[in-house]
């Protein structure tokens, strides 16, 4: 009798804790939604951040979690398949009811998942310099916008230090980044007497890998007689044969110097740097960095990745801060609700692995410093300008005149990301 | 004009400086070049250059290893008293050098020592100074470089130093570019109407696009109208030689598109060519043969480090060998099954490359692999006429040709080539004529497959090496089989050189995108009307 009491007791005691555990973990979980691709094109850059949002969430995690509460991250994979990103988004909000996405690299996937996370009110951060030109409610953009990259890096070539450039080449891949950027440049240089004339822009589809006949025209365009640049939003894979055919044309940096906008340390790490030495690229974050909170954190990504070789790039330093900055907002908020979180994020603040401080503004963009760095025979670069304090990311660019108009600020008054005048402007002026 | 500015400041002391040390006047005083060493670690770039001109101007012979040292990124200063020193890599510290006495002076850990970063203003400026002070070098190769580093810099300040260069000068060759160099300076800082008329002159017996620059500078900024005028001319002149030779470098361009296609395609042109199997995995055997290089290249780094260039020899036949095995796989485990229903054939290869391509990426993980060039594939042939033929093109076009040459001896020259010609024109009568037609098969498939990871090699020393490397060249290996005409060898050799050779001068006028858009345009229409392609093949065999 006895036996059997303990047995059922036991058996219920099972039972319960079973029971009890499942309520638990289910309610003790915020879940993260991972929504970077881990195929196609796009796996090569996008399978790194997908792990640098993972070694956060575990970081996360040994500290205690948050609210209580235990971190799960949900990854899934959009395959470089643009519509699958909307899908996904979906999928990761509706069924897996994430409080936040961490995703998208390409300009046209985040397009793609825009109208689900609106409709949904979920709340995406977006890591990758971008061409602007957007400013979604629902969306928080930590990547470089065009005023805290492209622009600074072209005063740079202008400058005496930067070589004093007269004539500037656009090259780019075929798709909105580029096309939008370069637009700004144009008018831009416009502004800063380089005429049309002293302008070729140039574009490539997505891939491209014969650049004899680009480079060739490039080095003829040189040939005027006036210092030349070349401007490059080349994205992706298309890079490497591209700098490869810079090196054996014999193109040196000081002579024409290419500053590229999508070229990192993890875009040289499959390259010989050495014919490339003194190509710029502009970032905000460059892993050759001297400053003790940039070492912990390559130390940890080493050690989270178990290979001594990885680099670490502009894209991670991003996502670390969108992260830092989405937890200190729910911890600030008190909960993991979007709208509450939202309102928390403004004014957020994270100190940079580069130094300094990021700063989140109301218009959903960072503040950051710009870094221009060389490429070194290391594959590294090294920092030979900076502004010397953070650029407030600019979400419409002031030298298109239809964006110059445009507002995006999504506290009281204004509330709207691409608005002529605040929303409640005659409420606001009495 | 800000050229001209900085040119000016650090030039002129230069002049006077060249001209002590080859009167080879007695050395400074040792702490003035120790002093002047030291303020090259300084705050701002600006005072760098500045530093660099101090130093310049001490005279001492040891300030060349110096300046060399800062170019090449190897003077760093230690942090703890800011001195400066040579440093060498060894492990994981640095052994430094004192740049003064010469002596060691021990040893530093990253964070120790720190380099004298310097960017591309001070690397042309350093450049320049150190061209001008190796224009007395024995080496003539050295006089050659340090006389077309001076006509980049194009400073007056060196003109005493050329010319009293150029009267020593007894070969040839150096002496053409010292003359160029000279003339340049003339042309652009001189006052002398007549001499700047001879140095335009001079200029306009170069053919090259730096004096085209030049000239057009001149052209365009002479205060003299007469030095106008004939730069003017000089420099159509020289411009309408350029052109021809650019229509060199376009041929080149377009017959080295061509052999990359030829290369991808020519494994195809046998399996969809002669076997009719329609493979989407084409371009997964060129990745496993790209990736075959880089595991070959692996072994080499780690164990025979001082054969590296010997590599590709290996990877070559290796992924003849990997693709091959893996392509007779594929057809006797899947397509034997799906012969004569094409439609399945292109769903289970299409799935069956995406199976591939995440396997690597599995493997591999999905970041570019490094693979190296062996230094003969490396750099370029580069005349002064503003032609560069790469290394690495001359020999994928020579490989190419080779490859073909060696499938069509396999075809024409073997009982296994007899065979398989036999097979693909008459199956029924093949096989009762003893031929085991399905072990013909899987080979032919294997030899297919095997060229494709050949390709992979090549493609290699061009391209990233990724999983989605074969991507890429899938669309442009069936425009080409399908152009050249199914089935035909030649087709493809001569439909992959037209079209490169098209898709090249189409270029420059029509950018890449448009230019790839209208030669599929133009592939379009041309198959609308011949369906068989340039070269088709004729008789019963077809028609079934």
């Amino acid at each position: 009798m006895k036996n059997k009491l303990r047995l059922m007791a036991g058996t219920a005691a099972i039972a319960a804790g079973t029971m009890l555990s499942t309520v638990a973990h289910a309610a003790d979980t915020i879940k993260v939604g991972v929504l970077h691709s881990l195929s196609g094109t796009m796996a090569i850059s996008e399978t790194t951040l997908k792990d640098t949002v993972l070694m956060m969430v575990e970081e996360q995690n040994k500290a205690g979690g948050l609210l209580g509460k235990k971190l799960e991250a949900v990854v899934v994979d959009p395959a470089s398949n643009w519509p699958l990103f909307a899908e996904k988004t979906r999928e990761l909000i509706e069924k897996e009811n994430v409080d936040v996405i961490f995703g998208c690299w390409t300009s046209v996937s985040r397009k793609s998942v825009l109208p689900v996370i609106e409709e949904l009110n979920g709340m995406l951060f977006y890591p990758v310099q971008y061409e602007g030109e957007e400013s979604s409610r629902n969306v928080f953009y930590t990547g470089a916008a065009p005023n805290q990259q492209a622009i600074p890096a072209v005063d740079y070539l202008l400058s005496e230090d930067g070589g004093g450039a007269e004539r500037i080449v656009l090259l780019g891949t075929d798709y909105v980044y580029p096309r939008t950027t370069n637009k700004i440049l144009r008018s831009y240089l416009n502004s800063k007497g380089i005429t049309d004339a002293d302008i070729m822009e140039n574009y490539t589809p997505f891939g491209h890998s014969d650049w004899q006949t680009i480079v060739a025209d490039v080095k003829k365009f040189a040939s005027a007689g006036k210092k030349t640049a070349v401007v490059s939003t080349i994205n992706g894979d298309a890079n490497v044969p591209f700098y490869k055919e810079l090196g054996n044309q014999g193109i040196k940096a000081e002579d024409i110097p290419v500053v590229a906008f999508s070229v990192g340390e993890e875009e040289l790490a499959g390259l010989d740097t050495a014919p490339l030495v003194g190509h710029l690229a502009a970032w905000n974050y460059f892993m050759s960095v001297d400053a003790d909170v940039n070492e912990d954190f390559i130390a940890k990504w080493k050690a989270f990745i178990k290979d001594d070789k990885r680099v670490t790039n502009d894209p991670m330093e991003a996502t670390y801060i969108g992260f830092k900055m989405w937890t200190q907002a729910v911890k600030q908020a008190g909960s993991t609700d979007v709208d509450a979180v939202r309102q928390a994020m403004y004014g957020q603040t994270v100190p940079n692995l580069t130094g300094g401080t990021a700063v989140m503004n109301t218009n959903h963009h960072l503040s950051k410093p710009v870094l221009i760095g060389e490429i070194q025979d290391d594959g590294q670069f090294d920092i030979v300008w900076q502004t010397d304090g953070e650029v407030v990311g600019d979400a419409w660019s002031d030298f298109i005149p239809e964006s110059a108009k445009l507002t995006a600020d999504w506290t009281y008054p204004w509330v709207c990301g691409n608005c002529e005048k605040p929303m409640f402007e005659e409420m606001a002026a009495k | 004009m800000l050229r001209k500015f900085f040119t000016f400041s650090w030039v002129l002391p230069l002049a006077i400086i060249l001209g002590l040390v080859t009167a080879t006047s007695a050395p400074a005083h040792a702490d003035e070049f120790s002093d002047a060493v030291q303020a090259l670690n300084a705050k701002s770039k600006k005072q760098i250059g500045q530093a660099i001109d101090a130093l310049v101007a001490t005279g001492d012979e040891r300030a060349v290893p110096v300046l060399e040292a800062l170019l090449n990124g190897k003077l760093f200063y230690r942090k703890a008293d800011k001195q400066v020193f040579f440093a060498e890599k060894s492990g994981k510290v640095y052994v430094l050098t004192d740049p003064v006495t010469g002596k060691e002076a021990g040893e530093a850990t990253r964070k120790e020592a720190k380099k004298i970063g310097i960017n591309n203003k001070l690397r042309g400026q350093l450049k320049g100074v150190l061209g001008a002070m190796t224009l007395m070098s024995p080496d003539s190769a050295k006089r050659m470089k340090a006389a077309d580093e001076v006509f980049k810099a194009n400073s007056p300040g060196m003109l005493p130093m050329l010319e009293k260069a150029l009267k020593r000068e007894d070969d040839a060759d150096v002496r053409d570019r010292m003359t160029r160099a000279r003339a340049a300076i003339v042309l652009e800082y001189g006052t002398d109407t007549q001499a700047r008329i001879e140095a335009a002159k001079v200029l306009g017996d170069f053919t090259d696009p730096d004096v085209s620059a030049l000239l057009s500078k001149v052209a365009a900024n002479a205060d003299d109208d007469a030095v106008k005028a004939m730069a003017q001319d000089m420099q159509v002149s020289v411009e309408n030689r350029l052109a021809t030779w650019a229509f060199v470098g376009n041929l080149f361009q377009g017959v080295s598109l061509g052999s990359v296609l030829l290369l991808a395609a020519v494994g195809l042109a046998i399996t969809f060519g002669v076997m009719g199997v329609i493979n989407m995995a084409h371009g997964e055997m060129v990745m496993l043969g790209a990736y075959t290089t880089f595991v070959v290249q692996e072994i080499f780094r780690n164990n025979f480090p001082g054969a590296f260039d010997w590599s590709l020899a290996v990877a070559v036949p290796m992924a003849f060998l990997v693709t091959g095995l893996v392509g007779i796989a594929i057809e006797r485990g899947i397509i034997r099954w799906l012969y004569g229903r094409p439609l399945e054939t292109l769903l289970a290869t299409w799935g069956l490359s995406l199976i591939l391509q995440q396997l690597i990426r599995s493997i591999f993980g999905p970041t570019n692999q490094e693979v190296g060039n062996p230094s003969w594939m490396s750099g370029a042939i580069e005349t002064s006429t503003g032609l560069v033929l790469t290394y690495n093109r001359i020999w994928i076009i020579v490989f190419s040709l080779a490859v073909l040459v060696m499938l069509a001896l396999i075809a024409r020259k073997t009982m296994f080539g007899l065979q398989m010609r036999a097979v693909t024109q008459n199956r029924s009568m093949a096989s009762s004529m003893g031929i085991r037609s399905g072990w013909v098969d899987a080979l032919t498939f294997g030899l297919g497959s095997g060229i494709a990871g050949m390709a992979g090699v090549a493609l290699s020393q061009i391209d990233n090496v990724s999983p989605n490397l074969g991507q890429t060249y899938i669309i442009d290996s069936f425009m080409v089989v399908v152009f050249g005409g199914v089935g035909n060898l030649w087709g493809t050799l001569v439909g992959a050189f037209s079209l490169g050779i098209v898709n090249k001068f189409l270029e420059p006028y029509a950018g890449a995108v448009l230019a790839k858009i209208l030669v599929l345009v133009g592939i379009i229409l041309f198959i609308q009307k011949r369906p068989r392609g340039l070269f088709a093949l004729k008789g019963r065999a077809v028609e079934s």
